[in-house]
């Protein structure tokens, strides 16, 4: 699931390297890719990664498909914070897919950035050491059985939303990346829904869980399509390259207007009292986002930011030797057939 | 795809490519990082076939990839264009000859 379908800078940005000054051929021939680019760009065709591109491109790239990947990670744990203790084996079958299929996700993009030259060492080492930024809603908690249906209704719903104008992103790893996770992205919606409308079917208190739930991550899901347009500069640019395909408030818009009936059909509130129908613009008008709490949270301060990199940073630890013999395993083996051959 | 010199520790690329049923051929659909060419394999039915996606994985090292260089593209290809009557569709044929 679950880009933040806006850029954060990543923390402590490294100087800017002096531009090597080139001489009157060098910039000929630049200026030649960067006019063949352009072109390319502009005839809506695919960037590949051995093709020319401006450096910014290629940095922007690097910045936004990592911060994708890193959130399909760290979105594993709140759910898997779940999965040993799911109401049914059912639940608890549904919810390992689920959670694999981010870490699918996760291993789907980092393989798209690192066409574009960075490693996956760098990239690891950026989430971990607070460099690299991740989707904020991860930084929330799960607090009872319904976040788990509610994430995937409301958060994996955004999530969509955001993720299929990127199946038509410029560069074409990222795009053919999100092409298999947009349809694996789809059970993972429906999963959350269809737990939601089990519960809603039992108890009183079953019912006030769900709601509770809704009331909790509302905002939060509206926040994850990111600053409004007015306040997001770089958009402008993203749209441009073909990077970016909507506006952070179109498509914070649509999904508004998707989900409202949705939440109708399973019987629960939307927590916004400002929520209506406006014939005149034939969408929903809702309420103002809380920017200070978001922008705290994607800066470090949210419930969950340090128990969730510290997680992360755990098992990366902890499974060293295991990369490490793994690595030394194979490299034993190759020495033996190497020899082998040789004798023979 | 770029294989980022590993001085480090990391495991090397794979190019992963998966038959999706018996008679198609294998289509390239990603790449992973494994210590070995067996590992490799499994960490490709994980990450790329949770869904009956194959019936058979091939992968090999990146680092194995020969490539085209993009600038290449109109000394490789461009002979080819003014080729048309390469294609059946360039002769003329009288109607009344049918199906050829």
């Amino acid at each position: 699931m679950y880009t933040q379908s806006f850029n954060v800078p990543d923390g402590a940005a490294p100087a800017k390297p002096v531009a090597a000054v080139l001489n009157a051929t060098q910039q000929q021939v630049q200026d030649a890719a960067q006019i063949k680019f352009d072109a390319i760009i502009d005839a809506d065709g695919k960037i590949e990664p051995k093709d020319w591109m401006p450096e910014a491109y290629r940095k922007t790239l690097v910045r936004q498909i990592s911060q994708h990947a890193h959130s399909e990670i760290v979105g594993m744990l709140p759910e898997g914070n779940w999965i040993s203790r799911a109401p049914s084996l059912k639940r608890k079958a549904i919810l390992i897919a689920k959670v694999q299929d981010e870490g699918g996700h996760g291993l789907y993009l980092y393989s798209a950035a690192e066409t574009l030259g960075t490693s996956r060492d760098q990239m690891l080492d950026a989430l971990h050491s607070c460099k690299a930024k991740y989707s904020s809603i991860f930084n929330y908690p799960t607090l009872n059985w319904a976040d788990v249906g509610v994430i995937g209704w409301l958060v994996d719903g955004a999530a969509i939303m955001n993720q299929i104008p990127l199946c038509r992103c410029s560069y074409g790893p990222y795009a053919r990346a999100m092409v298999r996770v947009c349809k694996e992205e789809s059970f993972h919606q429906r999963q959350g829904f269809e737990a939601l409308l089990a519960m809603m079917q039992g108890t009183p208190a079953q019912h006030a869980m769900v709601q509770d739930a809704v009331n909790r991550w509302w905002w939060k899901c509206l926040a994850m399509f990111g600053p409004p347009d007015a306040d997001s500069p770089n958009s402008v640019q993203g749209m441009r390259w073909g990077i970016k395909r909507m506006s952070n408030d179109d498509l914070r818009q649509k999904f508004v207007d998707a989900t409202v009936p949705q939440a109708k059909v399973l019987g629960v509130t939307l927590p916004d009292p400002d929520l209506k129908w406006n014939e005149e613009r034939g969408h929903h008008d809702y309420g103002q986002i809380d920017w200070d709490e978001f922008w705290a949270t994607v800066n470090g301060n949210g419930p969950c930011n340090k128990e969730r990199l510290a997680t992360r940073v755990k098992a990366h630890t902890d499974g060293e030797w295991v990369r490490a013999a793994a690595l030394a395993f194979a490299q034993k083996k190759a020495k033996q057939q190497a020899a082998q051959k040789e004798a023979a | 795809m770029s294989n980022p010199q590993s001085t480090s520790k990391e495991w090397p690329l794979w190019e992963v490519f998966v038959r999706s049923k018996q008679g198609l051929e294998h289509k390239h659909c990603g790449s992973l990082h494994a210590a070995d060419a067996q590992q490799a394999l499994h960490m490709a039915r994980d990450v790329y076939t949770r869904r009956q996606e194959g019936v058979s994985i091939w992968v090999l090292p990146s680092a194995a990839i020969t490539a085209s260089d993009p600038e290449d593209k109109d000394t490789l290809f461009e002979p080819a264009r003014d080729k048309v009557y390469r294609h059946p569709t360039f002769f003329v044929i009288p109607d009344d000859v049918g199906h050829m």
